[in-house]
């Protein structure tokens, strides 16, 4: 009997040398005559262990990593097909601290299944959530999703099951599912993990989506930056429909289906719904005044659910062990678990999902294991480009959307940055302003002038021209762009701006106790 | 290191069946651009006016779509495309220093391409590698924990193949 081996092929593992490994090991067992069967599985998304290799045992899988192609000899050597010892073993996969101390609900199959594989996906609990919407009618499906307290995972955290209500409720020839894979925020890659190593989740969350609200097509739109998600999506689409589990008739529930995945060019103003839906329908991505809403007048002017990718890769848990089940985790309003990216500068950076109301300072140390350079943080900057620069005196602070927003901060997508103390935080506020120039759709005059305004004045105050003044513009023009501008790219920019400068004023120039 | 650009020069009849074959779906415009660009490694000049005659646009339409998306460019880049990400997970980890070093290394700057026509030197915005950064992208594979010798050693291997 072969020796079942799983190198991942998630975009992080591939960026630190897993294909290399794969081939490796392949060369390897046929050298030595030994027969293996190869599964390229997602990431767990402990990425500081990537290349993690994992060989099926009797006691169960077992880890070892980071591994290189010149490590898999010694590997064999010391026996890793049975488990055997060797300097890069982790021990059982499960039992590593940063797994085991995990809530994995919406990420509970990725690195552990093949993502391709429909067998996989049905054994580890897939489609038990669509196949029990088969049996309930619109209006409950959404009562359930309502009831869980899921809000939008995209960063505006919008309850989920009131915009689906919205679009139940409107009557019209055409409804459609938009899933936003707009993945455009640094710091984040939940929805890559979810798309490139759990593609079937994704597609049953929309899929559960369309019946309930009477939508029978689906489009997922993905950024041009995810070559391999894009890849994964278009076969798991295929494979799907070939099953019977995308279609005109989906399973023979009499319900129809279609989904299509297309391609993003490389802007973030896509993520901005409005924006995104006039990008598919191949335009420029040029927000859109709201009203309408898209739930009324959405995608080719008809009602339109458009949620983020874990938003509804958290469905199919929901409508399988109900909304209550979901609704348990989590504190407040902030109800359900979130998926966090630890990034930047962390020594144990990846994918940690927790019920939200643990601390930063439990997923800076406890799991993120402090900075990789091993030096103090001095910064978090949480929920994107557009998000606060969080300072160390709010670590303590339980990750909730309002508690956040009480302290003029924002969770957003879960993505968390972390920068030790040789950060320059007046050189981070300038990146966020030319950002937004770069990025702006040029809609609106704050977000389109202000921003590149915004870069000239830091620079004056950097160079101590007039540096009162210039702080005063600053504060000014931040006012404005924040209540002037159309959508959260303007709007938001000046979030990290005002933190860096509240927070860190002395690295503008600034006299702390003078700026207090 | 996969995808290789096809020397300048484009088929219109290639062009026109590009062109038709998208032509039917709903919001056609990006995913043709796409495939355009996939074929010819960018959207030629006389592409716009046999898009805007099949989608029934304006060529300043097609122009504006162009030119607002970063992905698209209008000439030929070079044989390989390295983009260097810039945003704010991989400036934690040294990327602001390994785009000077890119730059300098081939003598060019952000959407120029180097004389030898092997590298097209491009900024990204986020990879979705964040954890292992500083990260690049070459042609349609990402590769993290870039030092400049690493980027060295990539620039030199894109080179070889020419040779090779």
């Amino acid at each position: 009997m072969s020796t079942r081996i799983y190198v991942p092929i998630d975009s992080t593992a591939l960026s630190l040398g897993a294909e290399k490994v794969a081939k490796a090991i392949a060369a390897e067992a046929a050298k030595r005559g030994i027969a293996i069967e190869l599964v390229r599985n997602g990431s767990r998304g402990a990425f500081f262990l990537e290349p993690m290799v994992e060989v099926q045992t009797p006691a169960g899988r077992m880890a070892y990593g980071p591994v290189q192609p010149q490590d898999v000899a010694a590997l064999f050597d010391a026996g890793f097909i049975t488990g055997g010892q060797h300097a890069l073993s982790l021990g059982l996969t499960d039992d590593i601290p940063y797994l085991k101390n995990q809530e994995r609900l919406t990420s509970a199959r990725i690195g552990i299944t093949d993502p391709l594989s429909l067998d996989d996906y049905i054994t580890h609990g897939g489609y038990v959530g669509l196949v029990a919407a088969f049996a309930m009618s619109g209006a409950d499906i959404v009562k359930e999703v309502t009831d869980s307290g899921l809000r939008g995972r995209g960063g505006a955290a919008f309850p989920t099951g009131i915009k689906w209500n919205t679009v139940l409720g409107a009557s019209a020839d055409q409804k459609y599912i938009v899933c936003n894979a707009d993945e455009g925020d640094s710091g984040t890659f939940s929805d890559r993990m979810i798309m490139e190593g759990d593609p079937y989740v994704l597609i049953e969350g929309m899929t559960i989506a369309g019946i309930a609200v009477g939508a029978t097509q689906g489009y997922i739109y993905l950024r041009s930056e995810y070559p391999h998600a894009f890849a994964t999506l278009k076969e798991a689409i295929r494979r799907a429909r070939a099953a019977g589990w995308l279609g005109q008739d989906v399973r023979g529930s009499g319900k129809a289906f279609e989904l299509e995945v297309r391609l993003g060019a490389g802007a973030y103003i896509c993520g901005e719904e409005t924006s995104l839906l006039e990008s598919l329908e191949g335009k420029r991505g040029i927000v859109r005044f709201k009203p309408p809403l898209p739930a009324l007048q959405g995608l080719f002017g008809k009602p339109t659910v458009i949620n983020n990718v874990i938003s509804l890769a958290s469905v199919p848990i929901i409508l399988a062990k109900g909304g209550a089940f979901y609704r348990d985790y989590g504190m407040g309003r902030s109800r359900g678990t979130l998926p966090f990216q630890l990034a930047g500068n962390i020594k144990r950076g990846g994918l940690v999902e927790k019920a939200f109301g643990l601390t930063m300072n439990e997923l800076l140390y406890d799991f993120g294991g402090g900075t990789l350079s091993g030096r103090p943080v001095r910064a978090v900057q949480v929920g994107g480009p557009l998000g606060a620069y969080v300072p160390a005196s709010q670590f303590d602070l339980p990750l909730d959307y309002e508690e956040y927003a009480k302290n003029g901060a924002m969770i957003g997508h879960g993505g968390i940055v972390v920068f030790d103390d040789t950060v320059d935080m007046a050189h981070m506020a300038r990146y966020a302003m030319e950002f937004c120039a770069v990025e702006s759709c040029g809609k609106c005059t704050p977000c389109r002038i202000g921003s590149t305004r915004g870069v000239e004045v830091i620079d004056r105050i950097v160079a101590n021209e007039n540096r009162g003044k210039n702080i005063a513009l600053l504060q000014s023009l931040c006012d404005t762009m924040l209540n002037g501008s159309l959508c959260a790219l303007g709007g938001m920019a000046p979030y990290p701006v005002l933190s860096a400068l509240n927070h860190f004023p002395e690295d503008f120039g600034v006299d702390k106790t003078e700026a207090a | 290191m996969s995808s290789h650009h096809p020397a300048p020069g484009v088929d219109p009849r290639q062009l026109q069946s590009l062109v038709d074959r998208h032509a039917d779906l709903p919001g056609a415009l990006l995913p043709m651009l796409h495939a355009i660009q996939d074929e010819f490694g960018h959207v030629p000049e006389q592409a716009v006016p046999v898009i805007a005659k099949g989608l029934n646009l304006s060529r300043a339409e097609v122009h504006g779509v162009i030119t607002f998306y970063h992905h698209f460019r209008s000439h030929a880049p070079g044989r390989h495309v390295v983009q260097v990400c810039r945003a704010e997970a991989c400036q934690a980890v040294g990327a602001v220093a390994l785009e000077a070093h890119a730059k300098r290394c081939l003598g060019i700057d952000f959407h120029e391409t180097t004389a030898d026509g092997a590298v097209t030197l491009e900024a990204v915005y986020c990879l979705g590698n964040c954890a292992v950064g500083p990260s690049l992208r070459v042609d349609d594979d990402i590769v993290g924990r870039v030092t400049p010798e690493r980027f060295d050693s990539i620039v030199a291997e894109l080179r070889a193949e020419v040779s090779a």
